[in-house]
């Protein structure tokens, strides 16, 4: 009972795709409309090497995207844990990042910082920071009371209370922030690439869908989820190592 | 060290809690805080301990006041408060960490670790941990404070019977050798009368000490406690009385 219960996703996944094969080949849905999963898998492993050479360049802006959000996400959300006044002043402007576009913002981006790397890694920024920062400060501030009031009968200053208290008790939510961050980090460094770019797996996506190859399109997509799912797991990897408790269920 | 509370007054917002509120503590004096729910225990233990300020009154350590958190006192809160991604020595030596001396308090905890049942529970976090030696550990971190006086917010509030009344045997056998006054809060009238030298019984809110007990008996053992029937109806009586 216990296996099926374990087998019963990659269950239905199979059936969804066989599913999918026999509708592809019984209605002979030409390649342009709909590639079947064989012929996606088939393509992937064709254009492995190309989608590869992307990738590199895809996970580099992806990794130093999420590298500055979360530099920076620690920061703001300690500051606005610390200073209320910050966080009435910061948080609306926080949220009016959200609420437009990204695939608005590119173009602009690219139109100040020009055809590099520089204006992908700040979608990448403006797409992860805000998980970050929101999940690491709701952390901060769920503290209980209690805690902090025994380090203060301590003697321990303000700094005490973030390194021995509030930042490691925010870590969970932190991850929390940083699983959903890691995953829009592929997304974000495609959709800058999608714009403008020469390299890198939007670019290579836009290429496929401009020449109606949507066996590419689609191997490429089946990679961008694979990288999202290593990120993920990059994530969780991190909690392993942050926090003890993680290692010990393990 | 000796502890002298005057005029002590503290409300929140137009509710009195504490007025007027003042005793003594000597040197080395165990001493039980007993009373209605409200009627501001725990308030006064905060008061002492620097968390919450005196809206008037002075609390004096030697006849020389103090203000805010006083090293002299080390609190104990209810909770074991635990920070649970620690190890119980990680957890022990809090004080030494923050005082910059860990490596030196490690090593007096490891020393005591035995004295406190701990012994073998160094490496383990407290959520592997019974809710006795949870308690023994947070007991442990506050005796590593290095203080003089030390305040216990209902430390065996949360325990079963059986684990607290061990718990309190314990305490009794190592305040025994440990010249340290203790201010205990507690809503139970055994442990209060099996621990302290002297209780203290709060009346209502803001209305102070309402009678104060002495404690002789020296040689106290579970069966002197069971035959202390008439004291034990007469705080039970105090106390009902200030809750009508």
């Amino acid at each position: 009972m216990k296996n099926i219960t374990r087998a019963a996703p990659l269950l239905v996944i199979l059936i969804l795709l066989g599913i999918w094969e026999l509708t592809v080949r019984v209605g002979q849905i030409p390649l342009y409309v709909l590639p079947s999963p064989s012929a996606t898998v088939f393509t992937l492993a064709e254009e492995f090497p190309t989608l590869l050479r992307h990738t590199g360049i895809t996970v580099l802006e992806a990794l130093t995207g999420m590298g500055i959000s979360f530099a920076v996400g620690i920061i703001i959300g300690i500051l606005i844990d610390a200073m209320p006044t910050f966080k009435r002043c910061i948080y609306p402007i926080l949220v009016v990042t959200q609420t437009v576009p990204v695939i608005v913002l590119a173009p602009i981006f690219i139109i100040y910082m020009g055809f590099g790397y520089a204006p992908k890694i700040l979608t990448v920024v403006l797409m992860c920071f805000f998980p970050i920062v929101v999940s690491f400060s709701d952390g901060l501030g769920q503290m209980d009371e209690g805690y902090l009031n025994l380090i203060r009968t301590y003697g321990g200053s303000r700094f005490h209370l973030y390194r021995i208290v509030k930042i490691p008790s925010a870590m969970i939510s932190l991850l929390s922030g940083l699983k959903v961050a890691a995953t829009y980090s592929i997304s974000g460094a495609v959709v800058g690439e999608w714009i403008a770019s020469q390299s890198g797996l939007g670019y290579y996506l836009i290429r496929a869908k401009n020449g109606y190859m949507l066996d590419k399109v689609f191997a490429c997509v089946v990679m961008i989820i694979l990288l999202s799912l290593l990120m993920n797991g990059l994530v969780k990897l991190f909690g392993w190592a942050v926090l003890p408790m993680k290692r010990r269920r393990k | 060290m000796k502890l002298s509370v005057n005029n002590l007054y503290f409300s929140y917002g137009d509710q009195c809690i504490l007025n007027d509120l003042a005793f003594e503590a000597g040197e080395g004096e165990f001493i039980s805080i007993l009373g209605p729910s409200g009627c501001g225990k725990s308030t006064l233990l905060n008061l002492l301990a620097g968390i919450l300020k005196p809206q008037r009154g002075q609390v004096r350590i030697d006849g020389k006041e103090t203000k805010g958190i006083n090293s002299c006192f080390a609190y104990m809160p209810q909770n074991d408060l635990l920070l649970p991604w620690r190890t119980i020595l990680d957890n022990v030596c809090l004080y030494g960490e923050i005082h910059r001396r860990k490596e030196q308090m490690k090593e007096k905890a490891r020393a005591q670790m035995a004295r406190f049942g701990l012994q073998g529970c160094e490496d383990k976090y407290p959520d592997e941990l019974s809710g006795g030696m949870r308690q023994r550990a947070a007991f442990l971190r506050t005796a590593l404070c290095e203080a003089e006086i030390y305040l216990l917010d209902e430390p065996f509030g949360a325990l079963d019977v059986i684990t607290r009344s061990t718990m309190q045997d314990w305490l009794r056998e190592l305040y025994s050798n440990w010249s340290r006054t203790i201010l205990l809060v507690t809503h139970d009238t055994d442990e209060a009368i099996y621990l302290s030298d002297r209780i203290l019984i709060l009346g209502k809110p803001g209305e102070g000490i309402r009678r104060e007990i002495q404690v002789k008996e020296k040689n106290r053992t579970r069966e002197w406690l069971y035959e202390q029937g008439k004291l034990r109806a007469e705080i039970y009586r105090l106390i009902q009385e200030e809750t009508k």
